[in-house]
């Protein structure tokens, strides 16, 4: 940030790939330092404050758990975003965007059901519950599956962005009524107000560690997110170079 | 239209069509729950709307990746990618008849099937009703899977992946009006209606996005 | 009405591999035009990006002329690939009464045959009421070249039309041709095969990593 070469003079210059590569590699390590300090206060400010009165020390998981959660489901809007910049801008690197989304979104979904696993065996007495919230991230969870599942399958990169640009959409459109019925589905099979986790408001003592931790997962999310960018757009050009290396061999 | 229509309820019913399979493919499931469950009659009563939704469900979704694939294989897509009829009126037309002939036939034979589970008369026609609202749109969701797969030599399993938590909802309010003509303090209207309007939000979305999806993998 | 099929500066690609770059053809009503090219030159490539059914990267198509010049190019093209786009399990008769009701348009005044008809045009006659899947290899290809004459479309874009087809069909083809054109229609034939067109012109594609 020390160069005036990395300001962005305009949307058109984002989307070179050459340019994104250059950028990002400027980027990253600062990013990745950013995270890194970031997960030491938190981490630091997780297991210096108090526990909680009815939840004991089991209370630090939620350190973790909430800002995994909130991140899965950014890191599905993230998808959204750059599923519809490919369909309607022809974005070049939407695409890129998209895929890179799909397994960092998926680890942060794992992640969130994982702890959340863990914090309810001591609280509920079970690893899990078909509790609305928990059955919603699973949901979630099974369409990122079938997302990466999709796009494993596809050779052809351009192609499988718009297809797969088709269903995160089509699945955006869907979570809010995978979400109602859900609910629904969960009022009348059991009462769902003995497992409400927010409700309560907050207290300040735990409030910092939260938004410190949820600050530096959000950056570990573009930090990997940027790094998985510059990757693949790396991978797509020796594709490329291999096939131009194929047909120079078969016509000479 | 009514040509593509007729010639798709055709195919489905000729040799080699899918529809059979999907009625003997829900009666097998249907048919292995008991063994799973035990013979015990009042449990069977009590899941029997459940099952024969799952039944219904799996049996939907066994023939749609072929809904588009067979066209594309054959080159028939290519034609009518380049129709004047709009693209998404084709993919509607398609599941329509997809739905004809192996939707309906499933939710026919579902109370048959509710006999067999020991299901009460109200039961049985409520959960043949839910299926006749719900099952086209399980039809309509699964095209959108089937047109995203429409690449892919082996996409069969790949649009169950894809199109099962898309019709979780679906199924829950299927399910949940089913039970509430049975349970006394649950209503049953309103999950119905709410299913019926699942249907038709995905009338809409569904061939849309299976249009949009067929035309980026002609590419 | 005459009309004229106009290509300037058409590109596509594969991937991010350039196919072909800055095509310019003119096509009055009545001419033809042959693709020639070794395999993998992008003949196939080409049609399919004159169908539609491939994005270009540049240029434009137009058909001056048309009856409705709003209407997308794509309307007026048979697209004929490398496969038949017939049903196996229906037969042949059925195949070809759907396509002409399918792609036929209310209000259509152009000439079309009837399927028996164009089943006799292309030396099927009598055949129509077998399934498509019992037909040979060379039959089955003649069946789809008797989708053309169903319904009427000004342009014709066919992909090796003479796959899998002995001496005397190929003849065939090449009347099937020389009658469209005659009528007043446009042809554009990908082949690799000698194909007697008078009069037509030539296109050779060399392909992007060959320089020519």
């Amino acid at each position: 940030m020390r160069e005036r070469s990395l300001a962005i003079r305009s949307f058109t210059d984002l989307a070179n790939p050459t340019r994104f590569v250059a950028l990002a590699g400027r980027l990253l390590p600062w990013l990745a330092s950013l995270t890194v300090l970031l997960f030491a206060i938190g981490l630091t400010l997780c297991f210096t404050t108090a526990a909680d009165y009815q939840q004991g020390e089991t209370v630090r998981i939620m350190y973790i758990h909430v800002p995994a959660a909130w991140l899965a489901m950014m890191g599905y809007t993230v998808m959204a975003a750059s599923a519809l910049g490919t369909l309607v801008w022809r974005h070049p690197l939407a695409d890129v965007a998209a895929k890179c989304a799909a397994p960092i979104g998926a680890g942060f979904t794992a992640l969130a059901l994982v702890t959340g696993s863990l914090w309810g065996k001591p609280m509920w007495g079970t690893w899990w519950v078909w509790d609305a919230r928990l059955t919603s991230f699973f949901i979630l969870f099974l369409m990122y599956l079938g997302l990466i599942a999709l796009n494993r399958a596809m050779d052809d990169a351009g192609r499988a962005a718009k297809v797969a640009a088709v269903l995160i959409l089509v699945g955006f459109v869907n979570i809010p009524i995978i979400k109602f019925s859900v609910d629904w589905w969960n009022t009348l099979h059991q009462p769902a107000s003995v497992l409400r986790l927010g409700g309560s408001a907050i207290d300040p003592e735990f409030r910092r560690p939260l938004l410190v931790m949820a600050l530096a997962f959000t950056c570990l999310f573009f930090t990997l997110h940027l790094a998985a960018m510059r990757t693949e757009i790396w991978r797509r050009r020796i594709a490329a170079m291999r096939r131009q290396a194929a047909r120079g061999a078969a016509s000479a | 239209m009514m040509a593509l229509y007729l010639r798709d309820l055709k195919l489905a019913t000729r040799a080699g069509g899918g529809a059979l399979t999907g009625i003997l493919f829900f009666l097998a499931v249907v048919a292995v729950v008991p063994f799973g469950l035990g013979p015990d009659l009042k449990l069977l009563a009590r899941v029997g709307p459940a099952m024969l939704w799952i039944g219904a469900l799996l049996a939907s979704l066994l023939g749609l990746d072929r809904l588009f694939q067979a066209e594309r294989e054959d080159g028939a897509l290519d034609v009518m990618l380049m129709q004047e009829t709009p693209l998404v009126l084709v993919v509607f037309v398609k599941c329509l008849a997809h739905w004809t002939a192996s939707g309906l036939p499933l939710v026919l034979i579902s109370p048959l099937l509710g006999l067999f589970l020991n299901m009460e008369p109200a039961a049985i026609l409520a959960t043949m009703l839910t299926l006749l609202a719900g099952t086209p749109a399980i039809t309509l969701i699964g095209a959108m899977g089937a047109a995203v797969a429409v690449a892919l030599p082996r996409g069969g399993l790949l649009v169950s992946i894809l199109v099962l938590p898309l019709v979780v909802p679906v199924l829950i309010f299927g399910v949940s009006a089913a039970y509430a003509a049975v349970e006394d303090p649950a209503p049953f209207l309103p999950p119905f209606l709410i299913l019926i309007a699942i249907s038709l939000f995905f009338a809409v979305i569904g061939p849309a996005a299976a249009a949009v999806a067929l035309r980026a993998s002609s590419e | 009405m005459p009309f004229r099929l106009r290509v300037d500066g058409l590109g596509a690609s594969r991937g991010e591999d350039p196919i072909f770059r800055a095509v310019c053809l003119v096509l009055d009503a009545g001419d033809a035009l042959l693709v020639t090219g070794r395999n993998g030159t992008g003949k196939s490539t080409f049609l399919r990006t004159l169908a539609g059914l491939h994005p270009a990267d540049s240029g434009t198509i137009l058909l001056e002329g048309a009856a409705d010049p709003t209407a997308p190019v794509r309307e007026s093209l048979h697209y004929l690939g490398h496969r038949n786009a017939m049903k196996r399990d229906l037969t042949v008769a059925e195949n070809l009464v759907f396509w002409s009701r399918f792609s036929s348009r209310s209000g259509d005044t152009d000439p079309t045959v009837p399927p028996e008809a164009a089943l006799e045009t292309v030396g099927l006659g009598g055949l129509g009421h077998l399934p498509f899947g019992y037909l040979s290899a060379g039959q089955q290809r003649r069946a789809a070249l008797a989708r053309l004459l169903v319904a009427h479309r000004p342009v014709w874009l066919l992909d090796e039309p003479t796959a899998a087809l002995d001496t005397a069909s190929e003849r065939m083809v090449e009347a099937l041709i020389a009658g469209h054109r005659a009528a007043g229609g446009i042809v554009i034939a990908a082949t690799h095969q000698a194909l007697d067109v008078p009069g037509a012109q030539t296109l050779t594609m060399s392909g992007f990593a060959v320089p020519a």
